[in-house]
């Protein structure tokens, strides 16, 4: 492997990877602070990414905006959709069995994705990148490189960046760290529980949405994307450790760097590697990288 | 007591008169769901048991499903049922022993995923290399035979004799969930450290109760092979653990009769969804109808189909004393149902 196409598949990994991270994180937030299995996780990227397709006409003829004005509005409306779910059907799911909520969430993926065939159909769509990002970047003399690719590691990069500062440089994020730590302490303190659910719940929907949103014109737009990404997210989460940000960045990027290079060092065991890497560091570590 | 005594033999006289009432249609439905119905079984020993959840479960059932193919010889000479099943349900219990021996080192939903990435290593095992035939899976030569008083290629026969390993196990696990294992197990779902500090080792009790689980799923990977002539690689996928996790959740966890209520309803229900000619056009999208029944289900339902009776019990008692019901903990009861 020269020195090019290892530095294309590092770039990709890194894409991959930061692109997990920004569904993950809203995965493991939801799980370690408000306790919730959510399987209906992936469909939140898998609706994204369905928006980006499907509200890029409605918009541009209201706005008359591009790409852009689409992620925006995309993302108004999955903020909409988080809230709206905690409050119908998330909000009773804090006091029962972990089981339950599994039972509940399934039932919620085979809505959307039914949702989703009828509204829009079955097909393979794909989405054009902004004009101005759909160039290549040469890199050598033979390769080279998407210029949008390197956009969507970009917004990640900025995204996990404002993560951060949320959470360790705001009340809110103190409160969430709080609340993640014990929740009835934060409760007796005054805080108003349910609305800091609410706010991290349609936060991290709106995560999961916006990696959709931007990951279709790399990944283009099909019926079960959700589930793939899904089981993914799953293993990043576990591996960084329930409940940690920090971890579910390590983990993703692991994930993304190994997937990828699996994928070509080792074509025919690609699909089986992130799952060897999950069992042998949960055997090393049975509580993940960054337990809190 | 009495009540649900009557009631099984009720369904197994049901069971056992249908292949003389339904279509064949019918038939090899309820054949299918039988065999759901034992690989939802193998889960509850696992999940309403022990309280382990196994997101694994199809990696067993594909492991038996496929052992049955392979050992089979490609001469088209029938092979003895006796050797054929011990060996599909002896390979899916070795392969849960390995599983079990490592992952439960590891808890809770941790557990939960490690279980999922040995199945995916079976999946692709069976998927990317040549030893399981690829996404196109295999087909099964000769079905195996008991002399010649029981050949498995007849549709009747495999019906009977599926409908007899659902009943041989239901029993079998009933009796166990009695004894000294069973109450052990109850003990370790209810709390661990508690058994761990009276002196239980713990560990040895898991595993054996993973091994159990695998090998009957082993056994109803088996005759799933057997009914369809068929494998793929999808019979080990995870959605097919999903699936059946679903189904003993639905069914309600803690009961044995649970997992087979839920393994028919989820079928029948999909069934329903799917029928043209209930729902026309609406058919088509019957993942929806399917999906709200779910939702329904575990608003209405929270101790799943088999706590419905009680439910309804509950309801009405407090209806007629116009108090307020408490219900009882099911955690701390003694499973005194099967």
């Amino acid at each position: 492997m020269d020195l090019a196409t290892f530095l294309i598949q590092c770039l990709n990994s890194l894409q991959y990877g930061l692109l997990l991270f920004l569904v993950a994180s809203g995965l493991t937030l939801i799980f370690g602070i408000m306790g919730i299995i959510n399987l209906a996780h992936g469909s939140f990227y898998m609706i994204g990414a369905y928006m980006a397709y499907a509200l890029a006409a409605p918009v541009a003829a209201t706005f008359g905006g591009g790409f852009f004005s689409t992620l925006l509005v995309g993302l108004l409306l999955s903020v909409v959709l988080g809230y709206a779910l905690e409050w119908a059907f998330f909000s009773y799911l804090y006091d029962r069995d972990h089981l339950q909520q599994v039972l509940m969430t399934y039932g919620l993926i085979l809505v959307f994705e039914e949702l989703r065939s009828i509204i829009v159909g079955d097909d393979v769509y794909s989405v054009a990148p902004p004009p101005f990002l759909s160039g290549s970047l040469a890199l050598g003399e033979m390769m080279t490189y998407p210029v949008y690719r390197l956009f969507v590691s970009g917004v990640c990069v900025v995204l996990a960046g404002g993560m951060w500062w949320v959470f360790t440089r705001t009340r809110l994020g103190m409160m969430i760290r709080a609340g993640s730590q014990n929740r009835e302490m934060v409760q007796s303190l005054g805080i108003d529980i349910q609305l800091l659910f609410r706010i991290v719940f349609a936060a991290g929907v709106a995560l999961a949405a916006l990696a959709g949103m931007v990951a279709a014109p790399v990944s283009s737009v099909y019926p079960g994307m959700g589930s793939t990404v899904l089981i993914i997210c799953f293993v990043v989460v576990v591996i960084g450790g329930i409940g940690s940000v920090r971890g579910a960045l390590l983990a993703a990027l692991l994930i993304g760097f190994g997937d990828t290079f699996g994928k070509v060092l080792l074509p025919q065991a690609s699909g089986v590697l992130v799952y060897v890497l999950m069992a042998g560091i949960l055997l090393w570590r049975p509580m993940g990288l960054f337990k809190s | 007591m009495k009540t649900q005594i009557a009631v099984l033999v009720g369904a197994f006289l049901l069971l056992a008169a249908w292949p003389w009432i339904g279509s064949s249609y019918g038939m090899d439905l309820v054949n299918k769901i039988m065999i759901y119905a034992l690989l939802a079984l193998s889960l509850e020993v696992l999940v309403g048991g022990t309280g382990l959840i196994c997101f694994g479960q199809a990696a067993f059932f594909g492991i038996g499903a496929y052992a049955a193919v392979k050992f089979t010889p490609s001469t088209g000479e029938a092979p003895s049922l006796l050797v054929a099943l011990p060996i599909s349900i002896g390979l899916a219990g070795l392969y849960a022993l390995a599983v079990g021996a490592l992952s439960l080192r590891t808890q809770g939903v941790y557990f939960i995923m490690v279980t999922l990435a040995f199945a995916q290593m079976a999946y692709y095992v069976v998927h990317d290399t040549p030893l399981g035939g690829g996404t196109d899976g295999i087909y099964l030569y000769a079905k195996p035979a008991l002399g010649s008083w029981l050949d498995l290629d007849k549709p009747l026969a495999i019906y009977g004799f599926t409908l007899a390993s659902l009943t041989a196990v239901f029993v079998l696990l009933a009796i166990m969930r009695r004894g000294q294992f069973g109450r052990a197990l109850d003990g370790i779902r209810v709390n661990e450290l508690r058994m761990r500090a009276t002196g239980f080792s713990t560990y040895p009790y898991k595993l054996a109760a993973f091994t159990l689980s695998g090998a009957i799923a082993g056994w109803a990977g088996f005759l799933f092979a057997v009914k369809d002539g068929f494998v793929n690689p999808e019979l080990l996928s995870w959605h097919l653990s999903g699936t059946v996790l679903i189904m003993i959740i639905l069914g309600g966890m803690g009961h044995l009769r649970g997992a087979v209520m839920g393994a028919f309803a989820f079928t029948l229900l999909e069934e329903l969804f799917r029928s043209e000619a209930v729902f026309g056009s609406l058919s088509k999208h019957w993942h929806l109808g399917l999906g709200l029944f779910i939702i329904l289900s575990v608003a209405l339902l929270p101790k799943g189909l088999a706590g419905l009776p009680r439910q309804i019990r509950e309801r009405l008692a407090g209806k007629l004393l116009g108090t307020h019901h408490i219900p009882a903990d099911d955690a701390v009861r003694p499973q005194e149902n099967t």
